[in-house]
Parts: structure tokens; sequence; C-alpha cells
């Protein structure tokens, strides 16, 4: 079965609390020089049968309509070797 | 003959009762509706009441807007029918895009409950009628994922067109954008909004204050007395 993945991003402009709290623990953890931090999502769907473009645009879709609330997230969908 | 009311219960919903009670306070008929309900069983209204509806997975109100009962829903809700999201059911509306923007985890990452208070900015709603527009109200809230945000533009064309319903006041509870607590669709009839008027109807329950029940005699007059 081929693997697809799916990440999942808000957008630049759009606050990130959750990253922001992650960046300023990492000082006191010793860990330098990380001047930002965004937190994502990773989806990885298990796909049953080819991966051709009929299968990717359907993934398209689903995460279009589904995995992501693009007023909010960006996504990319790749396929993993 | 009084009006009937469908409220919705998702799996995770924590509000359905005390909205059913608001409704029957109010004067209207509470109607339970089952998310696996494709049929709203008549009713001439339905609020999406507060809570965690499918564990708030994916995103909160991600999963409940594709239950078979929101297919109908929405098709009602374009067809005119009046329509309520408090908190949880805010965040349905917003990703079902019968409401605007989107609802995203509080700026301070904490869980906040507290009464708030709120300016009625938009007494022409289907659920705001018994209101006026620059009234005061405080009612509670309750939520992790309050922050309401969307684009400039779409931020800009809701306030041209009155389209922000409630703003807070004495601070802003969650980041949300120009103060916004909750807004309406342009026909007006669909009205989101995070704090929670059903739990402020009874004179001696919690904060004793009864400042929620315009929501619901303002319904019942749209449907009943007009």
């Amino acid at each position: 079965m081929a693997r697809v993945v799916v990440d999942v991003m808000l957008k630049p402009e759009i606050l990130d609390p959750q990253g922001q709290a992650v960046q300023r623990a990492l000082p006191r953890l010793g860990f330098e020089g990380i001047a930002d931090v965004r937190q994502g999502k990773r989806f990885e769907l298990e796909v049953e049968g080819p991966v051709d473009d009929a299968a990717l645009a359907r993934i398209h879709e689903m995460a279009e309509t589904f995995l992501a609330n693009t007023v909010i997230e960006d996504f990319t969908v790749r396929v993993e070797s | 003959m009084t009006a009937r009311v469908g409220v919705i219960t998702f799996p995770g919903t924590l509000d359905d009762r005390d909205t059913q009670r608001a409704v029957r306070i109010a004067g209207l008929e509470p109607v339970p509706l089952w998310h696996r309900d494709k049929d709203l069983k008549q009713v001439d209204a339905v609020v999406l009441p507060g809570g965690f509806s499918y564990g708030d997975y994916l995103r909160a109100g991600a999963i409940s807007r594709f239950s078979p009962v929101m297919e109908t829903v929405i098709d009602q809700a374009k067809a005119g029918m009046p329509v309520l999201g408090i908190c949880n059911g805010f965040q349905v509306l917003t990703e079902t895009h019968l409401l605007p923007g989107a609802m995203l985890r509080n700026n301070h990452l904490h869980f906040i409950c507290r009464d708030q208070k709120l300016r009625v900015e938009n007494a022409a709603t289907a659920w705001t009628a018994d209101y006026a527009a620059g009234q005061e109200i405080s009612v509670p809230l309750k939520n992790i994922d309050g922050r309401y945000v969307a684009d400039e533009h779409t931020l800009d064309e809701l306030e041209a067109e009155g389209r922000v319903v409630f703003r807070y006041l004495d601070g802003n509870p969650n980041g949300s954008l120009r103060d916004i607590a909750g807004v309406t669709n342009a026909a007006g009839n669909v009205v989101g909004l995070m704090p929670h008027p059903e739990h402020a109807v009874e004179p001696n329950v919690g904060t004793g204050r009864t400042d929620g029940l315009g929501f619901f005699t303002s319904l019942l007059k749209k449907l009943v007395n007009a």
C-alpha cells in the first residue's frame, strides 16, 4: 500500500499560541537559537490500490473539505515512497 | 400552538438539556434531535448547543459538520429557518460555512469560565429582536477554542453590514479579532456566539441573571406573534 502524507499548517498570518508556547520553552531547556515555532498536523493515509492522478485528486478534495479548514489553514499533499 | 425548536445532540454535546429548558421557559416547545436524524421533525428553528461534539477531534465542530442532521440543517438554514449556534454550535456553523470565519484555541491557551459582559450590536436578527442595539448583557462563557478569526476583508465586510451581533466588553477573553463574540449571516436567521445565553434564563440558578432569555423570547416573537 502506498502512503500519502497530508501536512496541514495554520496560515502564516494566523496567530499560533501553541507554537509560541513551545518556542518560549526552548531556551529554558537549553535549546538556543530558535527564532520561531509553528505547530501543524500531519496525516498519514495508507491508500488501497494505485495512487494515480484520480486517487490524488480525491485526497486533495478530502484535504480541502475535511482535513484542513482553508479559512485558517494551508495544506500540502505528497506521496511518500 | 407554539413554535417547535429542535435542539441537536451530537455525541459529546453537554448543554442540550439546559438549552431545551431555556426554550421551554421562553414558552416554546423543545424537540430533541439526534445527530443521525436526517428528518428535523417539522421544527420551526434549530439550536446547536455547546459541548465537545465528536470529542472536538480534528477541529472543534469539524466532524459534526458532516453528520446526517447537519445536511438538513444546512439546507433549511439557507432557506431561512432560524438557527442558533452556541459555543460548540458556533464552531459547527463556521465549519459549515453558514457563518464566516473560524474558531481557534484561545490566545492564552487556557480554558476560561466566567461571567462575560457583552454588547448587543445587532438587535435585528431572529435571535436578538428582544434586545436593544447597544444593550449590555452578562452571560456565562466557558471554552478553550473561542478565538474568532477571519481575514481582514471578511471582518471589514461584517462590520460594514452590521453582522457583528455581539462584542466582548471589559476585556477580550480569548483573543477574538475585533472583540467579536458572535456574528450572523447576511439574512439574519443564522446566529452564532461563544458565550452561553441558555445558562442565564432563571433568577434562582447560577448568577441569578436572566440576560440570556431574550434569545429565546426573540425567537418566540418572530415565529408565533409575527
